[in-house]
């Protein structure tokens, strides 16, 4: 009988060919997500994957757990495919846990196993009550639930389950750019999308010494943070500052914002090509300011031919906030430390820009120029 | 960057080299613990006790009377919530000024929360308090007046021997915060019946994580730590004798070179330099008061914060009046005390001198800030 976590993970088990590249992008994000803290190698079984481990230790439990594409972690016991050996495996694990009722619920997708599963429930459960004093069976509710799954390799049985966050393996559905502020929204759509297998690679607009270092930093926290959902995250720091200074010379003041965003997909764009990226990610939520109402975001979205993903369009401020604070980037957000300075926003931007005005704000802006130079003096950091 | 000028001093100020020296040879030297019986122990004791003498005798006041602590914020909560403990019973009423540090304010807030009545009085455009506001305010069950001695913001000079003068015959103790003005304007604690002072080192070119609280005898405040009955029980835990090393030498430098002196014919030509640029408008009255503080703003500028990183682009290190890092500003309690109005609040940067300034970096301060003023005046 052997310690070991067992994996289960939802949508990958349906995707029929790309099954195999699901699951070996699962094991090597597991993999990478426990370095530090343990040498264990998930070993795939059908279905299943299976992390042997000395002992079970709450931290690697919780750390699998984050990984996307995973539906729930048990800690289990793996036994020998024979009746007494899972008899064994389930009384170990009754005898450690609390309460006072339990039932046996097994599953057999092994079917050359002699034992049917109605067999089994009946037999260990008999093993149970004979050979413990306090324990009663109770199949409607009750405290323990012992699950026996016989499969082709072993015999897995265990009592507990750590639900995952589902989606898919990060790296499987291709590669993104998220545009990440420092506030609340931007980390949460990264995460999101992270969560639907797209690879991450961020992207900061800064504009020292309008915005301060300690901006910066926190932007560089919040990649931290979500650098542990993927591994290493790479990040470019792109210098804004000279745009944001031509923009507030030469525009029109209510359209500071609209042409400012459009002059951020642009980058975006164009770092997306160096990255192989085919998408664009953003915290855009629909209405929440006035560079998200739909005629804003229809005439910002005109310079970019990448889709742009907006995981965040519908929903709440109350429900990102919940999420923010659920994946741990919500304190970090909320630091009084601001992307953007006040001197380039307006009192009243417009919330419905024509394209046509907001094409002609720009004929003043050297706009290829512009960007060439900022992105030369973009930074790129790898943290984690 | 080129070349550093670095007037953020009442920030906190550059260890002054020989403080450093000194420092580094009794880490590495005497490291001993001042409470061991032998000769490694009895060194650090002798460090400690020169460096008490040191500053005693610059404060004029007993060395029995100085009780060495982490600095400014310990020195003013334990003097506070100390007296407070002890003499609560005899009264609940404490005064203060609208101008002091959140070192003083907080605990008083915390006091205030425990039932004391807490009287705080208003200041004037230059930020003083008027001596007859204060003495209408005095009460019977009054038990302490606390006040600073200079504003750490607009670097007003409050009127604390006319203060100590009226509290003279009444029994109302007297805590003055000296963070500021210690080794930089005239201090006679003694002699202007202050009961209680606190110091820091690192305000003048020592180190940080020291700072000294002096007590008068007549003054029976608690012990702030209790513990291994270092500082005369008063505030137990091993010495800081590296700390307290390089304090007593800052004081030691300070004495041996007219510094003070050297600070104030620097400010006014700093000063002088400013006043040259168009716009210019001062909070309180640097003018008026010897100290090393200047409180300045410009006409067309209301973001100080953003001003302080276009000087930081030169190589110059200032303070923001008012913290603008967020889309709701946190107005400075002090600027807000004497009425400064929009671009005063919150376009203000605040300049501090220090002993390590040279006259020449005063010329070159003004002219980087003339440059970047009429940069952020055009956008």
């Amino acid at each position: 009988m052997n310690s070991v976590l067992l994996v289960k993970y939802g949508e990958i088990g349906l995707k029929g060919k790309n099954r195999s590249r699901f699951e070996d992008k699962l094991v090597h994000n597991i993999r990478s997500a426990l370095q530090d803290i343990s040498e264990a190698i998930p070993r795939k079984i059908y279905g299943r994957l299976v992390i042997p481990v000395d002992e079970i230790h709450q931290d690697v439990i919780e750390t699998v757990r984050q990984v996307f594409g995973i539906t729930a972690v048990s800690p289990a016991v793996s036994a020998v495919l024979e009746l007494d050996e899972i008899k064994q495996a389930a009384l170990k694990l009754l005898e450690s846990s609390t309460g006072k009722t339990f039932k046996v619920s097994a599953r057999r997708p092994n079917k050359s196993f002699p034992f049917t599963s109605p067999e089994i429930n009946r037999e260990v459960g008999a093993h149970l009550l004979a050979n413990t004093g306090k324990w009663k069976v109770d199949v409607h509710s009750p405290d323990v639930e012992v699950f026996v799954e016989v499969r082709p390799e072993a015999a897995f049985v265990y009592t507990q389950g750590y639900p995952g966050y589902g989606g898919l393996p990060v790296g499987v559905t291709g590669k993104g750019i998220l545009m990440l502020s420092g506030g609340i929204d931007s980390p949460v759509a990264g995460w999101l999308a992270m969560k639907r297998g797209v690879d991450l690679v961020c992207l900061h607009f800064h504009s020292y010494p309008f915005t301060s270092q300690r901006a910066k930093e926190k932007v560089l926290d919040l990649t931290r943070l979500l650098a542990k959902y993927k591994g290493t995250m790479k990040i470019y720091i792109n210098y804004f500052t000279e745009i944001q200074k031509e923009i507030k010379q030469k525009c029109p003041m209510e359209l500071y914002v609209t042409v400012m965003r459009r002059m951020m997909f642009r980058i975006a764009h164009r770092i997306a090509e160096t990255e192989g990226a085919l998408a664009i990610v953003t915290g855009e939520s629909l209405g929440q300011v006035a560079s998200q109402t739909l005629e804003s975001i229809y005439v910002i979205n005109q310079v970019i031919s990448l889709p742009v993903i907006r995981p965040l369009a519908a929903m709440d401020k109350v429900e990102i906030i919940q999420l923010a604070r659920k994946i741990n980037t919500y304190e970090t957000s909320i630091q009084p430390y601001e992307d953007c300075c006040t001197l380039f926003l307006p009192e009243n931007p417009a919330t419905k820009p024509k394209l046509s005005k907001v094409v002609k704000a720009e004929e003043d802006l050297d706009i290829e120029g512009l960007i060439a130079d900022s992105l030369d003096k973009t930074e790129v950091l790898y943290l984690r | 960057m080129a070349r550093e000028i670095y007037l953020d001093n009442s920030a906190t100020t550059q260890v002054f080299p020989r403080v450093a020296e000194k420092m580094t040879r009794v880490l590495v030297e005497n490291y001993g613990n001042p409470s061991s019986l032998h000769k490694k122990g009895f060194e650090a004791e002798k460090i400690i006790k020169e460096a008490r003498q040191e500053i005693a005798q610059t404060l004029r006041v007993d060395a029995s009377e100085l009780y060495f602590c982490s600095g400014g914020t310990e020195a003013n909560n334990w003097v506070i919530k100390g007296i407070a403990k002890r003499y609560g019973k005899r009264g609940r009423h404490i005064i203060s000024t609208a101008i002091e540090h959140p070192a003083v304010l907080n605990p008083l807030e915390e006091l205030a929360e425990e039932g004391f009545d807490i009287t705080i009085l208003p200041v004037d455009k230059s930020g003083s308090i008027s001596l007859d506001d204060l003495k209408k305010s005095l009460r019977q069950d009054t038990i302490l007046l606390s006040m600073m001695h200079v504003n750490n913001e607009l670097g007003t000079i409050l009127p604390v021997q006319e203060v100590g003068e009226i509290l003279k015959g009444t029994s109302v103790f007297f805590h003055v915060d000296a963070v500021q003005s210690f080794g930089k304007v005239e201090l006679q604690p003694k002699v202007w019946g202050i009961h209680a002072l606190s110091v820091s080192a690192h305000k003048i070119h020592g180190p940080k994580g020291i700072g000294a609280l002096y007590i008068d005898k007549r003054l029976n405040l608690p012990p702030y730590l209790s513990g291994g009955g270092q500082e005369r029980a008063k505030r137990a835990g091993t010495e800081n004798t590296t700390g307290i090393a390089g304090f007593g030498e800052a004081v030691k430098v300070l004495k041996e070179q007219d510094i003070s002196g050297k600070v104030k014919s620097i400010k006014d030509v700093l000063l002088a330099g400013l006043v040259s640029i168009p716009g210019v408008h001062f909070n309180g009255s640097p003018d008026k008061y010897a100290t090393p503080i200047i409180n300045v703003w410009f006409e067309g500028i209301d973001k100080g914060e953003v001003l302080l990183h276009l000087l930081e682009e030169d190589g110059l290190y200032v303070s923001t009046g008012s913290a603008c890092h967020s889309r709701k500003p946190e107005p400075s309690h002090v600027l807000k005390a004497i009425g400064s109005g929009k671009e005063a609040l919150f376009g203000a940067i605040r300049l501090s001198i220090g002993a390590l300034n040279t006259e020449e970096e005063m010329h070159e301060a003004v002219q980087i800030i003339k440059k970047r003023v009429q940069e952020l005046q055009r956008m």
